[in-house]
């Protein structure tokens, strides 16, 4: 059931949920979230199909914010608002309301959407594109307990990670980090297979793909070794090497679907990686709503601490001596500013002396 | 799961719990268990990236199967039953560690292939030594595997790898059956490797009940005999005996039902808080409760089994139990059984806890049903609060998962009217629409060495020490009341409550 209203409130608009919801004869509601979708015009279908099919998983209340272009002077001093309510079949499992604002309003969005939020239930606000550069500051971000962005769909994601870092607030979380869930519990699982100890890392994926980069700085945070990101012609992700003491561990995923695993010492395996849909990948970010902070750690440890395939240190970041893993490390931490790099205690529990001697500048870095 | 991978945090939650490197034996692979449940929950574990790498599931049945026949069979039954849709990506790293073994159970020959099998697998897909062997098998063939498992030294540990055993129920069909099954069983497997699957306990409902109950304050203060009635626990089935006369006749409602799926339920209903969730815990405070429920002290009254009579269930002519195929006319066997117990400690002494289970009842339900006394005192005068009945909390298992809370409400309108009102948690419309089915669960726990969710010979025996009392008196005493199909049961069931003042729900 749809109903249409032109140059309305956000109180009209309670109304017809509520007149919604007794026509279709389900007056309770078990409608777990708010999910809010800042969007533009040309993004929003795909962005609510996407929300519709992740409702199935957690039945939401959609708003989606549709912030209209003023095209003229005239225009810029209208403001209107014009509201689409969709409860039972058309809405997924949840509601629906889709929010066009034009003018003025434009920019007051929070309080359009302050009074459609369902009563104590939490709020998740997700900007398919043109996420703001602060999302904890920005309106709208401010009345949600969980920040969804995604760099993929910006035009230098790599460049926007290190803006996410600076502004980083408990409760932002990123789709491109979402994307390598199933990457990240593979290569967990391939460590769970042998006990070893990992020299370097190499993460090879399509270039503006900010996806290859947190991999690559989650594992360099976790396993405090180099990782060297190089570039391939895709789709995605297509690689992961790992040189340790056992041999290399390769991760290696050619087509976008079916990945291949090898150890060394051990068969072949095929293990099923596909890209995910974005529905997916909502639904896997609405199922928990707690700050990440395995996010945030992997976040701060900063893209230009990971050497590159054009870079200088390529070369060494191949060589399984600890000795010279260790120099590597060293210039590559001089250029950080960033926050705190906590050293997993096994590895440093691990680590010779000479390369504890090593990671010292990186800890001071991050007492600045 | 070694706990010194750098890439493992527990602070990291979106990474799942995967198995470590294993492989699933299935005896009677060709059975309806496996088919409609054990293969579709494999192949779901793998579509949820449950599964390690390399995963090997083998079937073991007398069938003339190469192993491509296996596969294709394990395909047809992912693509009828599973409940995550087909994808042929995770269908490929299954299907690579896909064997089939063709033997019976006293072939030593097949089981020096199995173990062959098992050698291959290590080396081709890295399993690592770790197989379960889910003994999906009639009773009477459990000892007969299990003897020729530790005869070919397939129950072996070796170097840090693991074999388990995973076994269904009956556990036996009286106490001292299921002690002698239990020495059969542990002489081979250690007991800590040996996994009974009480489908139940993997129900999401189930767990849930934990959840209401300890993770709230607002149900547990008034969880005990100060505010609590009395409670009833219910599963009834609307399918009679089917195929399986063979197995039920003789062992009747009360073992295959009470035994292990209700003094379950009651187990977590009435236990005391847990010192934490783990398998040591949740044993100790299960065990503990078992051992206090008390039975009634004339067997005869309150204790009920029936019969199903011929009858119309739901619209369909259904015949009653004696005329079904290869029941004996003059057979005994109760297809309902409603027994009251007591549990003798501080937090339920004089609260009853009713149990009833049948099949060919109205209508296919489990709950649990905690019904609580009336308010001490009404300042609302009779005619107001006649149609008021009493609170109720009832957990509905299955199917429509979810809570239900029962309380008095004004009737709107100018005189003071209190009717009951219900308010309703409904799993489908909170939570995802398809929870993992119970077996995904519990063939999970069992490849992670994880026993929460699985009941242990302590407590399996503890409930026959309840039961063998009844099952003799009902011996020696009397033969069932019929019920004709389609109805909540006997008379005698509702009279056995209507004694003490109180009437079954009807769920």
């Amino acid at each position: 059931m749809k109903i249409d209203l032109t140059d309305t409130t956000a109180s009209k608009v309670n109304k017809a949920l509520v007149q919604g919801r007794r026509a279709i004869g389900t007056p309770a509601v078990g409608m777990v979230l708010t999910l809010v979708i800042v969007t533009d015009e040309e993004n929003a279908y795909d962005a609510l199909k996407a929300a519709n099919d992740a409702s199935h998983e957690h039945p939401s209340r959609t708003l989606v914010v549709i912030k209209r272009v003023s095209r003229s002077p005239r225009d810029r001093t209208q403001s209107r608002l014009d509201a689409e309510v969709r409860v039972g079949a058309d809405a997924g499992t949840g509601e629906t309301v889709v929010l066009r604002l034009y003018g003025d309003v434009a920019h007051h969005a929070q309080s359009v959407v302050l009074p459609l939020l369902l009563p104590d239930a939490p709020v998740v606000v997700w900007w398919p594109v043109n996420a703001p550069l602060d999302p904890a500051k920005d309106p709208l971000g401010a009345l949600a307990q969980r920040r969804v962005t995604d760099t993929y769909a910006s035009e230098q994601p790599v460049r926007e990670l290190g803006a996410r870092a600076d502004a980083y607030t408990p409760g932002d979380t990123d789709l491109s980090w979402t994307r390598i869930t199933p990457w990240r519990s593979m290569l967990a699982a391939a460590l769970d297979q042998v006990t070893c100890d990992v020299k370097a890392v190499e993460v090879e994926g399509e270039e503006f793909n900010p996806s290859c980069e947190l991999l690559a700085m989650w594992l360099a945070d976790r396993l405090d070794v180099p990782v060297k990101r190089s570039l391939s012609s895709g789709p995605g992700l297509t690689a992961v090497r790992m040189n340790t003491d056992r041999g290399p561990i390769v991760l290696d995923r050619a087509d976008g679907s079916l990945a291949t695993l090898s150890i060394e010492g051990q068969p072949n395996r095929a293990v099923a990686l596909k890209r995910r849909d974005t529905a997916e990948l909502i639904a896997e970010e609405l199922r928990r709503l707690d700050p990440d902070d395995t996010y945030a750690s992997a976040l701060r440890f900063g893209v230009e601490r990971l050497s590159t395939s054009n870079g200088s240190h390529g070369k060494d970041a191949e060589l399984p001596d600890p000795e010279r893993n260790a120099d590597t490390e060293g210039p590559a931490a001089k250029g950080e500013g960033a926050t705190a790099v906590p050293t997993p205690l096994e590895a440093a529990a691990k680590a010779p002396g000479k390369e504890a001697a090593a990671q010292a500048p990186v800890k001071k870095a991050a007492a600045k | 799961m070694s706990s010194s991978n750098p890439l493992r945090d527990p602070a990291d939650r979106r990474l799942p719990r995967i198995a470590g490197p294993s492989g699933l034996v299935i005896f009677g692979v060709t059975g309806d268990l496996s088919r409609k449940k054990l293969m579709p929950a494999v192949y779901d574990l793998a579509n949820r990236g449950l599964l390690p790498p390399g995963f090997s599931l083998v079937g073991f049945a007398r069938r003339e199967w190469q192993h491509e026949d296996f596969a294709q069979e394990v395909h047809d039954a992912v693509k009828e039953h599973a409940r995550t849709p087909f994808r042929e990506e995770v269908w490929q790293q299954l299907i690579q560690g896909m064997r089939f073994v063709q033997g019976t159970f006293d072939d030593d020959d097949a089981f020096e292939r199995l173990r062959g099998t098992i050698e291959e697998l290590d080396k081709a897909q890295g399993t690592g030594g770790n197989f379960a062997f889910y003994l999906s098998v009639p009773p009477r063939s459990f000892p007969v595997v299990i003897q020729q498992l530790k005869k070919h030294g397939l129950a072996d540990q070796s170097g840090g790898s693991w074999r388990r055993a995973v076994i269904e129920k009956p556990f036996g069909h009286d106490l001292k059956s299921a002690e002698e099954l239990n020495k059969v069983v542990h002489e081979v497997f250690a007991p800590d490797q040996v996994f009974r699957i009480d489908h139940y306990l993997g129900k999401e409902t189930v767990q849930n009940i934990l959840a209401l109950r300890f993770a709230n304050t607002m149900f547990e203060p008034i969880w005990n005999r100060s505010f609590v009635d009395h409670v009833q626990i219910t599963m009834a089935e609307d399918i009679g005996i089917g195929g399986r006369a063979g197995y039920y006749d003789g062992i009747g409602a009360a073992r295959d039902v009470i035994q292990n799926h209700l003094l379950q339920l009651l187990a977590l209903t009435a236990m005391e808080e847990p010192s934490s969730f783990d398998a040591d815990a949740l044993a100790a405070e299960k065990t503990k409760v078992l051992g206090a429920v008390r039975l009634p002290k004339d067997l005869g009254t309150d204790t009920v089994r029936g019969q199903y009579a011929a009858g119309w269930q739901g619209g369909e002519k259904v015949i009653g139990y004696l005329e079904e195929d290869g029941i004996d006319r003059k057979s005994k066997t109760d297809t309902y059984a409603a027994i009251k117990v007591e549990i003798d400690n501080r937090r339920w002494a004089g609260i009853p806890f009713y149990l009833r289970t049948g099949k060919r009842l109205g209508r296919r339900v489990t709950e649990i049903a905690v019904v609580f006394q009336r308010a001490p005192h009404s300042p609302f005068d009779h005619t107001a609060t006649e149609e008021l009945g009493k609170n109720a909390i009832v957990i509905r298992v299955q199917p429509d998962e979810g809570v239900t809370v029962r309380f008095g409400s004004k009737v709107p309108g100018t005189s003071m009217e209190i009717r009951d009102v219900s308010m309703d948690f409904a799993y489908g419309e909170s939570f995802t629409e398809s929870s993992p089915e119970a077996y995904e669960r519990l063939i999970l726990d069992v490849l992670l060495g994880d026993s929460n969710l699985f009941p242990r010979t302590e407590e399996v025996e503890l409930s026959w020490k309840i039961l063998d009392p009844i099952e003799q008196y009902w011996d020696k005493n009397g033969k069932p009341a019929q019920y004709p199909a389609g109805t909540w049961g006997p008379v005698e069931a509702d009279e056995m409550l209507e004694r003490d003042g109180r009437s079954w729900r009807r769920p």
